[in-house]
């Protein structure tokens, strides 16, 4: 592709410059280069970036599929002679070969679970409720209110679980303040009973009906319905505090985006503020308090940090990413603590594979 | 009402502040008086390594943190700036694999990986070292995404603009794109630097030795057991105030650009 005219071809040309068609192949050769270069910068920009995922994201989790088939116990290499593949093992001890490993994951799994079902809800309607509360219109001082609502959640969660510790101790702020009315609070963390065995043994039953003796994942139903311990509510307390002003900040922009007619127009029509927030606003918001609540579901399974600080020693504060860790670490069963671990990724990846295509849905409808 | 709430939310810290100047005993009798009865610098003498107690080294927290979180807040900044660059812009082959892999690990959770990532730091000779502490997460996907869209938004006529004038793909991303998206920069800077601040599961598995402490791990440590429960708790309070400080002030100062961040960072599809 050159500009200068073959030999043979007749001289069609009888001005100067360049045609229409030359300059298009000029720019396409330029274009082309350019192209070229791109490809070369494009992978010169993305493989430090790359590199740093590959090596240290994706290779240790098809590392750790295979050490979660294995009896690796950390302290040799994983691929030393020692280290034995013992198939569907880990998985099968923690899920279904009665005994301690498996009692301890179903333990773990229903302290989420209590922690999952109280956190999601109350956190989202506390967010949305604080968002409607700082966005009304005649509010002074918007700014401070903003600000304390999200401070908690920039901080060190270990930093603030410390503080809560001290809160809840046996001792602490929270029960003086409770023995003010009479009360006698309870040694909240270390408290092992659940709040709804509590309630019913004040009721008079102490003891679980024969039908509760069922046993699932090593744990019967009587503990599956004992209810968070109390030092699992010290948590519950804490998550709720520190993430609502981060979801508030979700439904402060999404409320931002409602038109103040729609709601002018309502209010016109004689609604009452309850009737404009149920049949107006809440509609409106819909896409948002799907987003919130699955992104709460996602989270309120990687609680890891403030079972750390309350959970050795301490079985109802144990959860299951707690739980993987000091499998590995304390008790050196690696392979049984990936396992753990891949079974909450499993979990973890159906829930954002929900959250995407329910997102998604709501969007286009 | 809302004011209530504000004292609510704000009342943690306030226990966290007054407490951190009382005596043991005080703290531990009177953990409801909001003022110190006899007040004491004791605690924050021992933070500060003034009288030391021969168990905590927390001004060597105070330096690993900022040590590390410096560098892991550099290492993001600059390798999301090229990825979320060659991913908005640059027309590479394989443009597409790459983008989607950093989608998919977007959604994989930082619990599940700290077995993987110790695995790896054993395998690589890093594990209870610096290196070891900021290599592994000092990229992250959501970064790499986060700047991408923000480059998204710059007008492709000024990169035309600048290769006309003859500038290669690397100026006019430095001189040329960054300057632009230099919003952008602040927020990831913050955002980055907060969670290497406040990062505790990957450091506590990454390494082993009291040297290495960071503030979040030494705390964790000594709030654990390290010093028996139930004691010493205008110690632990001070240690956690201080943990707190830093990323308070950057909040204050930087509250529009985190506020921004978090949202963009978490609406990520």
């Amino acid at each position: 592709m050159t500009n200068v005219p073959l030999g043979n071809e007749p001289a069609i040309r009888d001005t100067p410059g360049p045609t229409a068609s030359d300059s298009a192949r000029r720019k396409k050769r330029r274009r082309s280069a350019a192209k070229r270069g791109q490809n070369l910068y494009g992978w010169i920009f993305v493989s430090p970036a790359l590199a740093i995922l590959i090596i240290f994201l994706v290779v240790p989790i098809i590392l750790a599929l295979y050490i979660s088939f294995t009896n690796w116990s950390g302290i040799t290499s994983p691929f030393a002679s020692a280290v034995h593949f013992v198939g569907l093992k880990n998985y099968k001890t923690i899920l279904t070969e009665p005994g301690l490993a498996q009692q301890n994951f179903g333990t773990a799994v229903r302290n989420n679970f209590y922690y999952v079902i109280f956190v999601v809800p109350l956190q989202t309607a506390l967010a949305l409720w604080l968002a409607i509360l700082v966005n009304n219109k005649f509010l002074k001082g918007k700014g401070f209110f903003r600000t304390a609502f999200y401070f908690p959640s920039v901080t060190s969660s270990i930093a603030i679980t410390t503080v809560f510790i001290f809160l809840f101790s046996g001792t602490g702020a929270v029960n003086r303040a409770l023995s003010l009315f009479g009360i006698k609070g309870p040694d909240w963390i270390y408290d092992q009973n659940g709040v709804i065995t509590t309630i019913l043994s004040s009721l008079g039953v102490h003891s679980p009906p024969s039908w509760a003796n069922f046993q699932i994942l090593g744990l019967s139903l009587w503990n599956w319905f004992a209810g968070p311990s109390f030092g699992m509510c010290v948590i519950i307390i804490l998550a709720i505090w520190t993430t609502s002003g981060t979801f508030m900040l979700f439904f402060l922009a999404a409320l931002q985006n409602i038109s103040e007619e729609a709601e002018e127009a309502s209010e016109i029509d004689g609604a009452t503020a309850w009737q404009r927030f149920r049949y107006v606003t809440l509609p409106m918001l819909r896409p948002v308090v799907l987003l919130v609540a699955t992104l709460g579901f996602i989270g309120t399974w990687q609680v890891f940090d403030q079972s750390f600080l309350t959970g050795p020693n301490n079985p109802t504060m144990v959860t299951p990413a707690f739980l993987a860790y000091q499998v590995s670490f304390a008790d050196f069963a690696f392979g049984e603590g990936a396992a753990i671990a891949f079974l909450l990724f499993g979990l973890i990846v159906v829930l954002t594979l929900l959250q995407r295509k329910f997102v998604k849905e709501d969007l286009t409808k | 009402m809302l004011i209530i709430f504000a004292l609510l939310y704000l009342a943690p810290f306030a226990f966290e502040t007054a407490n951190s100047f009382k005596t043991d005993g005080d703290a531990s009798a009177n953990g409801l008086s909001l003022i110190p009865h006899p007040p004491t610098v004791s605690a924050w003498n021992q933070i500060f390594g003034i009288s030391n107690n021969g168990v905590t080294d927390i001004p060597r927290w105070l330096f690993n943190s900022a040590l590390v979180a410096t560098f892991i807040t550099i290492g993001s900044v600059v390798l999301a700036s090229l990825a979320g660059y060659a991913l908005a812009r640059l027309e590479f082959k394989g443009r597409r694999i790459v983008f989607g892999l950093v989608i998919a690990t977007l959604a994989v959770p930082s619990v599940v990986l700290l077995i993987p990532q110790f695995l790896m730091l054993k395998e690589l000779g890093l594990f209870n070292t610096y290196a070891g502490m900021i290599l592994p997460i000092c990229v992250s996907a959501t970064g790499i995404f986060m700047m991408r869209q923000f480059f998204l938004q710059v007008p492709v006529a000024l990169e035309e603009a600048a290769r006309m004038d003859g500038a290669g793909v690397f100026t006019t991303w430095w001189r040329v794109v960054l300057p632009v998206v230099r919003p952008g920069l602040i927020t990831l800077t913050i955002i980055s630097f907060q969670g290497a601040w406040n990062q505790f599961a990957f450091f506590e598995v990454a390494t082993i030795s009291p040297k290495y402490f960071t503030l979040t791990t030494g705390l964790a440590n000594i709030v654990g057991g390290g010093l028996s429960a139930g004691n010493q708790f205008p110690l632990k309070l001070g240690a956690s105030l201080l943990t707190t400080i830093p990323i308070a002030a950057l909040f204050f100062v930087f509250q529009r650009y985190l506020v921004r961040g978090r949202l963009e960072g978490s609406l990520k599809q």
